[in-house]
């Protein structure tokens, strides 16, 4: 077979359905990858002309442009979109679309997740859009405070878009930082260390997992809010036994995070690019991965920062204060090895570099005015001014847009197989520079001078009218700067100009496959040796083409990858993935159905969505797996190794450990809620403390210790080759016995909506009933796949998963019997 | 802030220009390391540095040692700006609500004022800050930094003006359709003119 009888066949495998049915049905990681890109530039428009709106708005004092219930909703939806519809979309997509390719794969671990993960972003977006247009979208600020928020202030169906939108957009975020993790460490090319991965994978990794860990605080908020709003439960209210502040940590414990999560891809970006535009390699990478790490780390520790005005003991503020200074170390090591490794080699000026440059102006300003906040007395002058407002456009602008832009220009040949002919993309690059520097260092100053953030209007004898205007007509600059942009992309897309395979010379994998860009990436799949296989073997890419890597013969006709060791890189595991698929588009819109029935108030439809939910979860892991035996596989060049459907550990028992990762730190942040109300809120003690039940504990303890003592044996019994269905069925009635204890716990809870605390009874139990059902809804799915012939000594994965799902259980089961029944025992 | 009138707002204020001009010159050393990178090969301008200069010299030393100064200086401002029991320590309530003030002296809830604070000139003035409804916050850009009304908690903010006059006083967090007008007056007066007001004839 030759290179083109093997791309065809390979073509045939793994493309999309065509024209725009194809859309709709496609799991692969390029295409899901670039309707994420295309979806975040649109959303990014949007955003955009709000923020000229507002900026039309503030251009002169005594403005009647809008009036302060319209403003509100501009400069509230500027910052959401931007911030949940824009960037972090934008990350999702550039890695999707680039990670399998840099890391010498064919696609992600979980193709149909991909999918199911854009259709919530696109239908969830679409939400919040649709309010905006109708003039009811949230207009609180993008952080929501209560009370403000609460549905005393805020009555309309405003607030609940933002709640249940963004609720439904993080959907997306969450199941890509798990597909993310598990590709990162488990899907890459043969030979491929952890040491070897390209810089940016590093990045990624660290990213997702900071995703796990500082989405489900906002989650967990956002399902609070949304509870005291729709049914009286007074997290946040003072007279009730809440806490308004509560809201405020759970909000920038994610928040603060959120600006490393959306820094860091871009700094992986300046990292992959920028020693590639100099001709050289990165300097200090072992370093540059260690600062990334280190800032992530830090990046939880610094959340009050936002919170310096609220009251906090001097002390408390201190620590915040130190660690939100200490993070510029880590940045620092980052921007210094970038200086050197633009001395150790040579820089030449061309366009990616030109943002790259553009990125270092605008984010050192932006580094260096956030140690400025983060010194507590001047943020107390500062806080909640314009001060604020242009720090932050510089960190985020300076820290994502111009490495987007970068990337963009960078990756463009990649995509399109074009190369530019206009030199339009370097006079967008000085419009947007000047632009933005106009706009926002006027309003650093306008800030200092007491203009306070959203504002909709100012008198002129505040005398800001002159930096304000200046400030406006800098912003429209930059707009002009961005459409160019737009136009030299699509123009890029238009006229076929076509670019030699690897135009920057660069040494990663990306460049080795076939332009533009081939649905299966990798004809076959390389062997790594060095962190730039392009630069050892020039001839990479013809080898790959011809077959002479791993899964170079297409023979069974079926998408194939592999699986690695996570340190070595050797391979381990077959990974069959499923086809083409409209379930992923289906499942979102039936999750989106449950989502409308909250926001519109109609619960009868809820439960039903959630039943559909179940059913197409169901169907979704059905379609993997084998009834038969398939042997250790034969991947080339002698090597054989199982398919994943005969290993303990399959992609599912991977994506459930760091889907758990993230289930628990939200179910930690409840915790968290629950001793901040208790020690901060002024209305505690309650009146009663919820009274120590004997039969629902006793039935949670001997329903717990059936589930997962029953799936343990039943994993034990099958490997030993004995038949696992009974201590299968000992484990659905363990787990359905904790429905009930569960249940009961609900039914005995005092009133939700009387105090704080009954809420967060109500809300501890409910987490303990869902999750006593989702197991006994597993367990049950063992049982029908034992029956079904999916289960054998060799076929053990599914087994495997649900015992990492019923050991969790076991665990918040004892937390929330200790969290419901000790005040009651003890007081 | 750029105007201060009080001692807090004199102290951040000149934390400012300290920091200002450090960070410019932090600035301008980075830019003109990123400018040197494009000298021409060769040209024995400057020599290249070694990785451990530029990640543990530059990356890791050069900021801890800038970041430890200036940590040290904003603590030191910030304990001497905290509110420290004193006999000159006069203490006034105020009470946000959307979207006005109400301000009470002395703990005499007959003795109150809507949107105008009266305070001594020249002697501490603790503020106790509340709110009946959402979350404000009490700011006097010329006299010190802003500290927020929350439901339910009262915060103490230590303000004092130099010399009698009248001062702009803000609520800098947004509360909805009617912020951009949330606004008071301060009104500092001298020893007597103090005392009158005390006495209730204002």
């Amino acid at each position: 077979m030759n290179a083109l009888a093997r791309h065809r066949k390979l073509t045939a495998i793994w493309s999309s359905e065509p024209g725009w049915k194809g859309w709709f049905s496609t799991v692969n990681h390029s295409d899901v990858g670039r309707m994420f890109i295309v979806t975040a530039a649109f959303h990014f428009l949007v955003g955009g002309i709000l923020a000229m709106l507002i900026r039309a708005q503030l251009a002169t004092p005594h403005s009647a442009f809008a009036g302060p219930e319209i403003y509100s909703q501009l400069f509230t939806m500027h910052g959401t979109i931007m911030m949940f519809l824009f960037a972090i979309p934008m990350i999702e997509g550039l890695a999707i679309y680039l990670l399998p390719k840099m890391l010498g794969t064919r696609d992600l671990a979980y193709p149909r997740l991909t999918a199911y993960g854009y259709w919530c972003y696109f239908f969830g977006g679409a939400m919040l859009l649709i309010s905006l247009l109708f003039g009811i979208a949230p207009d609180s600020g993008w952080f929501m405070y209560p009370p403000l928020t609460g549905r005393i202030h805020s009555p309309g169906i405003n607030t609940d878009f933002w709640l249940i939108g963004i609720t439904f957009v993080e959907i997306s975020a969450i199941c890509a930082a798990v597909e993310f993790t598990v590709s990162i460490l488990k899907y890459r090319a043969p030979g491929m260390t952890l040491a070897k991965m390209p810089v940016f994978a590093w990045y990624m990794l660290v990213v997702s997992l900071m995703i796990l860990t500082g989405f489900p605080p906002l989650i967990l908020g956002s399902i609070l809010l949304e509870l005291e709003r729709a049914f009286g439960m007074p997290f946040f209210q003072v007279e009730l036994g809440g806490d308004s502040l509560l809201w405020q940590h759970l909000f920038w414990l994610f928040g603060h995070p959120e600006v490393y999560i959306i820094f860091l891809p871009a700094a992986g970006m300046v990292s992959t690019i920028l020693p590639v535009m100099s001709s050289t390699t990165l300097l200090g990478y072992r370093w540059v991965v260690a600062a990334a790490v280190a800032l992530a780390i830090l990046s939880f520790g610094l959340w009050v920062h936002h919170m310096f005005t609220t009251g906090i003991p001097h002390m408390g503020l201190a620590f915040f204060s130190a660690a939100s200074t200490l993070v510029a170390v880590p940045t620092a090591v980052q921007v210094f090895a970038w200086i050197g490794t633009m001395w150790k080699g040579s820089p030449t000026l061309r366009l990616p570099m030109l943002h790259i440059l553009g990125f270092f102006v605008t984010f050192v300003i932006g580094g260096l005015t956030g140690v400025m906040v983060a010194v507590v007395p001047f943020d107390w002058q500062v806080h909640d001014t314009a001060f604020v407002t242009a720090h932050l456009h510089y960190v985020l602008f300076g820290g994502f847009v111009f490495p987007v832009l970068a990337g963009i220009y960078y990756w463009l040949p990649l995509v399109t197989g074009n190369r530019r002919f206009f030199r339009l993309g370097e006079m967008a690059f000085a419009l947007i520079f000047l632009g933005f520097h106009v706009t926002f260092l006027a309003m650093h100053w306008v800030g200092l001078m007491g203009q306070r953030r959203r504002i909709s209007t100012y008198l002129p004898e505040d005398g800001w009218t002159v930096i304000n205007l200046i400030s406006s007509v800098g912003g429209f600059v930059m707009a002009f700067g961005l459409t160019l942009v737009l136009i030299g992309i699509l123009l890029n897309l238009a006229v076929r100009h076509r670019a030699r395979r690897n135009p920057w010379r660069s040494g990663t994998l990306e460049w080795a496959i076939p332009r533009p860009s081939a649905a299966y990436n990798f004809a076959s799949l390389p062997q790594v040796n060095s962190r730039e296989p392009l630069w050892d073997n020039p001839v990479l890419p013809a080898e790959l083409a011809r077959g002479d890597g791993y899964l170079g013969d297409a023979a069974t006709g079926r998408r194939e990858s592999l699986m690695v060791d996570i340190a070595t890189g050797k391979p381990e595991q077959l990974v069959i993935y499923p086809a083409n698929t409209r379930l992923p588009v289906i499942l979102a819109a039936v999750t989106g159905v449950f989502f409308v029935s909250l926001l519109v108030k109609i619960y009868v439809i809820t439960p039903f969505a959630i039943a559909a939910v179940a059913a197409l979860g169901w169907r979704w892991v059905w379609q993997l797996g084998s009834r038969q035996d398939l042997g250790d596989q034969p991947i080339g060049h002698g090597v054989l190794i199982p398919p994943i459907a005969e290993v303990s550990r399959p992609p599912g028992w991977w994506g459930s450990v760091f889907l758990l990762v993230a289930n628990a730190t939200l179910f930690g942040s409840l915790l968290f809620g629950y001793a901040f109300l208790w020690t901060i809120a002024p209305g505690w003690p309650p009146p009663a403390f919820m009274e120590p039940s004997l039969p629902t504990m006793l039935a949670a303890a001997g329903g717990v210790m059936l589930a997962a003592g029953g799936t343990a044996i039943a994993v034990r019994k099958n490997q030993n080759g004995s038949n696992p269905a009974v201590a299968i069925s000992a484990a659905l009635t363990g787990a359905l016995g904790l429905v009930v204890a569960f249940a009961m716990m609900l039914w005995n809870a005092p009133p939700a909506a009387e105090h704080a605390y009954n809420a967060t009874i109500v809300v501890l139990g409910s987490y303990g009933l869902f999750h006593a059902t989702l197991t006994s809804l597993m367990v049950l799915f063992l049982l029908a796949r034992q029956r079904a012939g999916y289960i054998s000594q060799r076929r053990r994965g599914e087994l495997s998963i649900v015992m990492v799902w019923a050991i969790y259980l076991f665990v918040v089961t004892g937390l929330i019997i200790l969290a419901v029944y000790l005040p009651g025992l003890v007081g | 802030m750029l105007d201060p009138a009080g001692p807090a707002a004199h102290s951040i204020a000149t934390l400012w220009w300290v920091m200002l001009i450090t960070f410019t010159v932090i600035f301008v050393f980075v830019m003109a390391l990123l400018a040197l990178a494009f000298r021409p090969a060769g040209s024995g301008l400057v020599p290249a540095f070694a990785e451990k200069v530029w990640i543990i010299g530059l990356g890791l030393v050069f900021p801890a040692v800038i970041l430890l100064g200036l940590l040290a200086y904003g603590l030191w401002i910030g304990e001497r700006l905290m509110p420290r029991a004193g006999a000159e320590v006069t203490r006034i309530e105020a009470e946000a609500r959307s979207w006005s003030w109400r301000f009470t002296y002395g703990g005499d809830a007959s003795r109150t004022t809507q949107n105008v604070l009266h305070i001594p000139a020249g002697r501490p003035v603790d503020i106790a800050i509340t709110t009946a409804d959402v979350i404000h916050s009490f700011w006097v850009p010329r006299l010190a930094g802003k500290l927020d009304a929350i439901p339910g908690h009262i915060n103490v903010l230590r303000i004092e003006a130099d010399i009698p006059g009248s001062y702009a006083g803000l609520s800098a967090e947004f509360s909805g359709n009617g912020y951009d007008n949330h606004r008071f007056t301060v009104i500092a007066h001298g020893p007597e003119e103090w005392q009158r007001f005390l006495e209730g004839d204002q």
